[in-house]
C-alpha cells in the first residue's frame, strides 16, 4: 500500500467552520504527509490531523465552489474542507483511505515516531509504571492473597497478564477448573485489595454456566475468595450487565452464576449495555448536534449517553460501597470481562483510593485495569483496519466517568481536564506503544518495549499542564470513599471533549488556566521572595543585577485569553425578513 | 391592620425543621408579623432560620395522627418541612403564614417597617439619578437633551420623571409621539455607543391601528437618531403575524412607507404566561430527584426554558451586532415596552459596554432599564416557580435577564466585576425584601408609596465595603472590548446557583471557589512582598554608593 498516489499539497483549499450559518471559511493550502494532514490557513495557522485519528473520510456531491470533503476523527474533530478542483479532492480522498487504514501494527505511527530518546531513556521510561510495586502499595502480597505462577506462561489465559494474583487457598488444579468454566479463561483474579477493609475487587468473565452446568472448581474459587476476606464472609457477585443479555448467554452455554451454587455469595445485576448499544448511542450523541436547544436535548436523550455514564457511575459506587461500607469483597464480571467489567473495577478503586486521583496513580490505575487486564484497545479503538462492530467507545466513558467525578470534587484529584484529553487523544494516536494491541502477550510479541516509547514519561514531563490547581491532598484521607451523588442532573454533555476543536463554542476566558498561571507564578514568586530575603540579609547589593524576574510580565492581562471580538457564526436570524442576505 | 389578628399561635415549641441534605432539627417556631423564626436549642450549634412571609410562594399542610407538617416552598425556590406537634397548632400556623404571605398591601410589606442595623453611607435611593447618566452622556455628545415632559408622570404614568430625547425634538413633539405609542411609552434613548456615536432606543409598539395612522413626529424623532444616508433597524420582540394582529386592537408597528429609512427585523421572544410554565416546568424537574436520566433531559426539553434563553441572547446580540458591526441606530420595542424590550436593551448593553459589566454599572444598568423604565416589578414577581395563582401578569421576566447575564458571565469570567452571587442576590430581592427597592410597578407608583422616604433602598446597603467584598469576582480585570457570547445549545447551561443551589450538596463545589479565591488573594500578597523587598534593596543600594562615595 505505500505506492498510493500522494499529491504533495493542493492550494485554495477552504476550511468551513461547520457550526457557521453564513458559510464562514479560511482558504489555505493542505498538504499530505506520510503521518499527518496538515492545513495551513493564510494567516499561517496549522492544523495538524493525524492520519490515525480519522475515523472517516465522506466526499460530498460537487458544489459551484469545489469539492466538499468531510473528514471525521477519532478525537471528535470534524473538519470539513472545500477542494476547488474534483480530481485533486479524489486523490485525497483516496490517500486518506488507504493512510487512515493501516492493516498491519507494524505500519502504525507508534513505530515511526522518534522523540530522540536514547535507549535507557526509552527503557527508563517503560519502567516508570511497575504493577507490582502496585500490588505492593495495595498490600499484597499477604496472609490471604498471593502471587500466582500459573499464568506465567499464558497459558492458562491469553489475554491476562503473566503477573496475577489470587487467593491463597487457591490452589493451581482450582484455578485451571476455574478458567476452564470461565469465558476466555478468565477466571476470578484481584484487580485491588482495600488494606484497611480486608476486602477486595476481583474481575473475572461470565461462567460457562448454561442453564445448569456447574464448576466445583470455580465454587471453591469463590469460596476461596470469600474466605480471604476475614472482616465479612459474604461477598457480592456483580454482573454488570442487564440481566436479560446475561440470561440470553445461557442459550450460549454460557451465563451467570446460580445462588444456589455458590456459597455466600450475593448475586447483583448492574444493568450497563454491551459495546454495540454504546458505539450506536455515541454514534447518535455525534449525530444529534442540532442548533436549537430542543434538538440539542433530545439528541441528547435520545443518544442515550449520559444515561449510560451514570449507569456505569452508578455500578462503580454500588461496588465501592460495598467495600467500604460493608467490607464485603466483590467479584465482578460482564461477558468476556474486560469492558464493562474495566470500567467498574478502574471507577469502583477511583473511588475508594486517593491514589487514583494522583496523575501517577492514574496512570498505574490504566496500566492496571485496561491495558494489563486486556481491554481490548486495538479493536475498540479501531487501530487497525478490521471488524467496526468491534469498535465501542468503552475507554471514554471511563474517562468522562472520571471527569464527572471531578466535576462534583473539583479539589479531589491532582490531575485535569486536559490530562484525561490529553490521555483520550493518545489513546487514539497510535504515537506511543502503551496502547497498541489487545493484550499483554500481543505486546510482548510486538516487542513494543523496545520499538516504541511510553506515553507516560512524556505526560508526567509536561505535568505542569496537566495539574489541578484546586487540588489538595489532605482532601480525602488515603482511604475514605469518595461519594459522588448521582441525581441525574449531575451529568453534564461533555463540551470539551465533544466539541474540543469547535473554539466558537468555548468560554473565551478559562478559569481553569487563570488560575493555572497564578498558582505557577505563586511558586516563582515565593523563590524570588526567598532569593530576595537572601539578598537583603547578606546585604550584597551587588546581587539584586541577578535578580531580574521581570515581574511587569505578571501582569494578570498575560493569563487572559485573546478576547478579541471573535464573531461567534451561530445567531440563528432566522426572521421575517431576511437579515443575512441584508446583510451580505 | 394589626398583625397579631393574624397570629392564632404565635410560638411553638419541639417542631423539627426538614431541609435538603441537612439533619433534621429540634427547635422553636416563632411568628411574627414579617418573620417565620426558627431556633434550635442545641447549645453546641444554636442555629436560626429567619424566613420573610413574603418570601413564601406557596405551603401545604400534611397529617399524620396528631403530627402535623407544613410544607413551605419559597420565592427563592427552597423548601423545607416544619414539623409541628399537635394539630390545633398546625393548623393556626398553617392559617396565618397563609395570611401574612398574601398581604395585598404593599404599605403592609416589610420594607415599610424595617430599620437598618447598619449604617447608610449612601442613599441608594439617589445613587443612580439619570441626570448623571445624561451628564456622562454629555460629555461625549450634544445630540441629546434631558426632558422633563413627564414630570408629573402626565405624559407616560410608567416612565420616570425625566427622560433623554434627541436635542431636536420639542416637549411638545414628544407629547404627540406618546399620544402615538402605546402607554405613553415613546421612543427614548437606551444606550449610546460611545465608539460609533449610535444609539438604542426603545418604546412600545406604535398606534398605527387598521387604517395605517401615522405619526410625523414619531418618525422625525427616530429619524433623526440616523446619520444622513444611514438606515437604522427596528428590532420588534413579536412575531409578524403577532404584530400584524395587534393592528386589530389598535396597535401596530413601523411600516416601510412611513418609515423607509429603517429595516425591521421580527425577533420573536417569548413572554407572560408561557415564560411562567416554562419556569414552573423547569424547577419542577430540578426538584426531583428520582427522575432518570431521560426523563430529566426531557422535562429538561420540555420546560424549554434554554430554548428562552437562546431567543433571548440571541436577539440582545442581534440588537448589538446593529449597533456595533452594521454602525446603526436601533430601535427596540414589543408590545407594552416593558419586558422583553428591557431585556434584549438591557442585555445588548451588557454586551456592548463595559462599565455595565462593573459592580456599580450593572446596578445603574438595572435601576435605568428596569426600575426606572417601568417593569412592573410587583407584579410579575407577585409569585414565583411555586404559585398555584396563574396570574397573567406574572412571569419571571427579570429572572430570565439575570440567567443570560450569568451565561454571558460563565463565557466571560474576568470580564465581570460582580460575581454570580450578586445576580442570586438581585433574583432574591426581586421576590421578597426588606429593602424598598424592587415594591411598586413604576417610578409613578414609587413616588405615590414615598419609597424613598418610608423604606430603605437594597443599594445603600450592597454598596457598603463590607457586603460589596462578598459580590466581587476576584478575576475580574476590566475589558473593554464588545463581548461576543456562544449561543449555541452546547454554550449555554442551566443556571445551577439558581436551579439546583437546594437540590445537591454544595459545599465542595463552595470549598474549590473558596481556594480559586485563596490563590488569587495569596498572589496580590506575594506580588506586594516582592515589591517591597525590591524596593528596601534598591534602598539600600543608594545608600551604599553614598557611601562609598563620602571617603
Amino acid at each position: 500500500g505505500k505506492h498510493h498516489r500522494i499529491p504533495t499539497s493542493v492550494e485554495q483549499v477552504k476550511l468551513l467552520d461547520r457550526f457557521s450559518t453564513s458559510n464562514k471559511s479560511l482558504t489555505g493550502t493542505l498538504y499530505l504527509t506520510a503521518t499527518h494532514l496538515l492545513f495551513i490557513d493564510s494567516s499561517q495557522r496549522e492544523t495538524w490531523i493525524l492520519h490515525h485519528h480519522i475515523a472517516a473520510v465522506e466526499k460530498l456531491p460537487l458544489t459551484t465552489s469545489g469539492c466538499p470533503l468531510v473528514i471525521q476523527c477519532k478525537n471528535f474533530r470534524t473538519v470539513h474542507f472545500v477542494v476547488p478542483r474534483e480530481r485533486d479532492c479524489h486523490d485525497i480522498y483516496n490517500s486518506l483511505l488507504q493512510l487512515s487504514r493501516t492493516a498491519k501494527y507494524e505500519e502504525l505511527y507508534a513505530f515511526s515516531y522518534n522523540p530522540k530518546q536514547n535507549e535507557s531513556e526509552q527503557v527508563k521510561g517503560w519502567q516508570l509504571i511497575d504493577l507490582a510495586e502496585e500490588y505492593k502499595r495495595m498490600g499484597v502480597p499477604n496472609d490471604y492473597w498471593q502471587l500466582s505462577d500459573a499464568n506465567r506462561d499464558y497459558k492458562i489465559c491469553e489475554t491476562y497478564p503473566r503477573e496475577l494474583y489470587v487467593p491463597r487457598t487457591a490452589s493451581k488444579p482450582i484455578i485451571v477448573g476455574s478458567s476452564k468454566f470461565r469465558s476466555k479463561g478468565r477466571f476470578p483474579v484481584l484487580s485491588y485489595y482495600h488494606k484497611n477493609k480486608e476486602a477486595a475487587i476481583c474481575r473475572c468473565s461470565q461462567p460457562l454456566s448454561g442453564f445448569s452446568a456447574r464448576c466445583l472448581e470455580d465454587e471453591h474459587m469463590l469460596q476461596a475468595i470469600s474466605k480471604a476476606n476475614p472482616s465479612n464472609r459474604y461477598m457480592y457477585v456483580m454482573d454488570t450487565r442487564p440481566k436479560l443479555n446475561a440470561m440470553a448467554n445461557r442459550a450460549a452455554g454460557k451465563g451467570y452464576e446460580n445462588e444456589d451454587n455458590y456459597s455466600n455469595i450475593r448475586f447483583q445485576f448492574v444493568g450497563i449495555e454491551n459495546i454495540h448499544v454504546m458505539r450506536s448511542s455515541l454514534q447518535k450523541l455525534l449525530e444529534g448536534m442540532g442548533l436549537s436547544v430542543n434538538d440539542f436535548l433530545s439528541g441528547l436523550e435520545n443518544s442515550g449517553w449520559l444515561r449510560h455514564i451514570k449507569a456505569v457511575l452508578d455500578a462503580a459506587v454500588f461496588l465501592a460501597k460495598a467495600i467500604a461500607v460493608e467490607s464485603a469483597s466483590v467479584l465482578v464480571h460482564c461477558s468476556d470481562g474486560w469492558d464493562r467489567t474495566s470500567q467498574v473495577c478502574s471507577l469502583g478503586a477511583l473511588l475508594l483510593d486517593s491514589y487514583y486521583r494522583t496523575i501517577k496513580g492514574f496512570m498505574v490505575l490504566i496500566e492496571k485495569d485496561w491495558i494489563s487486564f486486556g481491554h481490548k484497545f486495538s479493536d475498540r479503538c479501531c487501530q487497525l483496519d478490521g471488524d467496526p462492530k468491534e469498535i465501542s467507545p468503552v475507554f471514554t466513558q471511563f474517562l468522562e466517568s472520571v471527569w464527572n467525578l471531578t466535576e462534583q470534587f473539583p479539589q479531589a484529584f491532582e490531575y485535569n481536564e486536559a490530562f484525561l484529553l490529553q490521555i483520550h487523544e493518545h489513546v487514539h494516536s497510535c504515537q506511543f506503544g502503551n496502547f497498541l494491541g489487545n493484550c499483554q502477550k500481543e505486546r510482548e510479541e510486538l516487542k513494543l518495549k523496545e520499538k516504541t516509547y511510553s506515553l507516560w514519561p512524556f505526560l508526567l514531563a509536561e505535568q505542569k499542564k496537566y495539574q489541578n490547581p484546586l487540588y489538595n491532598p489532605d482532601f480525602s484521607p488515603e482511604l475514605t470513599l469518595l461519594e459522588p451523588n448521582t441525581v441525574s442532573f449531575n451529568f453534564k454533555f461533555w463540551r470539551n471533549m465533544y466539541h474540543q476543536f469547535d473554539r466558537s463554542m468555548h468560554p473565551r476566558q478559562s478559569v481553569l488556566n487563570l488560575i493555572m498561571n497564578t498558582s505557577e507564578q505563586n511558586k516563582q514568586l515565593e523563590e524570588d521572595i526567598k532569593e530576595l530575603e537572601a539578598v537583603s540579609i547578606t546585604k550584597h547589593v551587588c546581587a539584586l543585577v541577578t535578580c531580574s524576574s521581570d515581574y511587569s510580565c505578571y501582569s494578570a492581562a498575560n493569563f487572559h485569553l485573546n478576547v478579541t471580538a471573535v464573531w461567534p457564526s451561530t445567531y440563528s436570524v432566522s426572521g421575517d425578513l431576511n437579515f443575512h442576505c441584508f446583510f451580505l | 391592620m394589626e398583625f397579631a389578628e393574624l397570629i392564632k399561635t404565635p410560638r411553638a415549641d419541639n417542631v423539627v425543621l426538614h431541609r435538603p441534605f441537612h439533619p433534621a432539627v429540634e427547635g422553636t417556631l416563632c411568628l411574627t408579623g414579617h418573620h417565620l423564626i426558627f431556633s434550635s436549642r442545641r447549645h453546641d450549634n444554636a442555629e436560626e432560620l429567619w424566613l420573610l412571609h413574603s418570601n413564601i410562594d406557596s405551603i401545604e399542610k400534611r397529617f399524620v395522627g396528631s403530627l402535623g407538617s407544613i410544607v413551605i416552598k419559597c420565592k427563592d425556590l427552597r423548601i423545607i418541612q416544619l414539623d409541628i406537634p399537635g394539630m390545633e397548632e398546625c393548623l393556626n400556623i398553617a392559617s396565618s403564614i397563609e395570611a401574612l404571605s398574601t398581604l395585598d398591601s404593599v404599605t403592609l410589606m416589610y420594607p415599610f417597617f424595617y430599620r437598618p442595623m447598619f449604617e447608610v453611607l449612601e442613599d441608594g435611593w439617589s445613587s443612580f439619578l439619570l441626570e448623571q447618566e445624561f451628564e456622562h452622556l454629555s460629555s461625549v455628545t450634544n445630540e441629546w437633551r434631558l426632558s422633563c415632559v413627564n414630570k408629573e408622570f402626565s405624559v407616560c404614568p410608567s416612565y420616570p420623571p425625566v427622560v433623554i430625547v434627541p436635542k431636536s425634538i420639542d416637549d411638545e413633539a414628544l407629547r404627540r409621539v406618546a399620544l402615538f405609542r402605546y402607554g405613553g411609552r415613546f421612543p427614548v434613548l437606551s444606550y449610546y455607543h460611545k465608539k460609533n456615536g449610535m444609539a438604542m432606543l426603545r418604546s412600545s409598539q406604535p398606534l398605527t391601528g387598521t387604517n395605517g395612522r401615522r405619526c410625523k413626529e414619531d418618525e422625525k424623532l427616530i429619524n433623526s437618531t440616523l446619520r444622513s444616508g444611514r438606515r437604522g433597524f427596528v428590532i420588534d420582540t413579536r412575531p409578524l403575524n403577532v404584530a400584524q394582529q395587534a393592528r386589530a386592537k389598535g396597535g401596530g408597528f413601523e411600516q416601510e412607507v412611513h418609515y423607509p429609512q429603517w429595516r425591521r427585523i421580527h425577533k420573536y421572544i417569548e413572554r407572560f404566561h408561557i415564560l411562567q410554565e416554562s419556569f414552573i416546568k423547569l424547577v419542577e424537574a430540578c426538584n426531583d430527584q428520582s427522575h432518570n436520566m431521560d426523563r430529566w433531559l426531557s422535562k429538561l426539553e420540555a420546560s424549554n426554558w434554554l430554548t428562552h434563553i437562546k431567543e433571548l441572547l440571541t436577539a440582545a446580540c442581534l440588537a448589538a451586532q446593529c449597533i456595533d458591526r452594521e454602525g446603526a441606530s436601533v430601535l427596540v420595542h414589543g408590545s407594552e415596552g416593558t419586558d422583553s424590550t428591557l431585556q434584549v436593551t438591557s442585555l445588548a448593553q451588557i454586551i456592548l459596554d463595559p462599565r455595565c459589566r462593573t459592580i456599580r454599572g450593572f446596578e445603574a444598568l438595572v435601576v435605568r432599564e428596569w426600575l426606572q423604565a417601568g417593569h412592573p416589578f410587583q407584579q410579575r414577581c407577585a409569585q414565583s416557580a411555586y404559585s398555584n395563582s396563574k396570574q397573567k401578569w406574572e412571569a419571571p421576566v427579570f429572572l430570565l435577564f439575570l440567567e443570560c447575564v450569568w451565561q454571558i458571565h460563565r463565557q466571560f469570567p474576568c470580564s465581570f466585576e460582580f460575581n454570580e452571587h450578586f445576580l442570586i442576590l438581585l433574583f432574591e430581592h426581586a421576590y421578597a425584601s426588606q429593602f424598598g427597592t424592587f415594591l411598586g410597578n413604576n417610578e409613578s407608583e414609587r413616588a405615590k408609596l414615598k419609597l424613598p422616604q418610608k423604606t430603605m433602598s437594597l443599594w445603600s446597603w450592597v454598596n457598603r465595603p463590607e457586603e460589596l467584598s462578598r459580590f466581587q469576582n476576584p478575576l475580574y480585570e476590566a475589558n473593554s472590548l464588545v463581548i461576543w457570547p456562544s449561543v449555541a445549545p452546547q454554550s449555554l447551561q442551566l443556571w445551577e446557583g439558581i436551579f439546583l443551589r437546594w437540590n445537591r450538596p454544595s459545599r465542595f463545589l463552595e470549598e474549590a471557589e473558596e481556594e480559586r479565591i485563596n490563590i488569587i488573594k495569596y498572589n496580590k500578597e506575594l506580588q506586594a512582598k516582592v515589591n517591597v523587598l525590591r524596593r528596601q534593596l534598591a534602598e539600600m543600594e543608594t545608600d551604599g554608593e553614598v557611601q562609598e562615595e563620602e571617603p
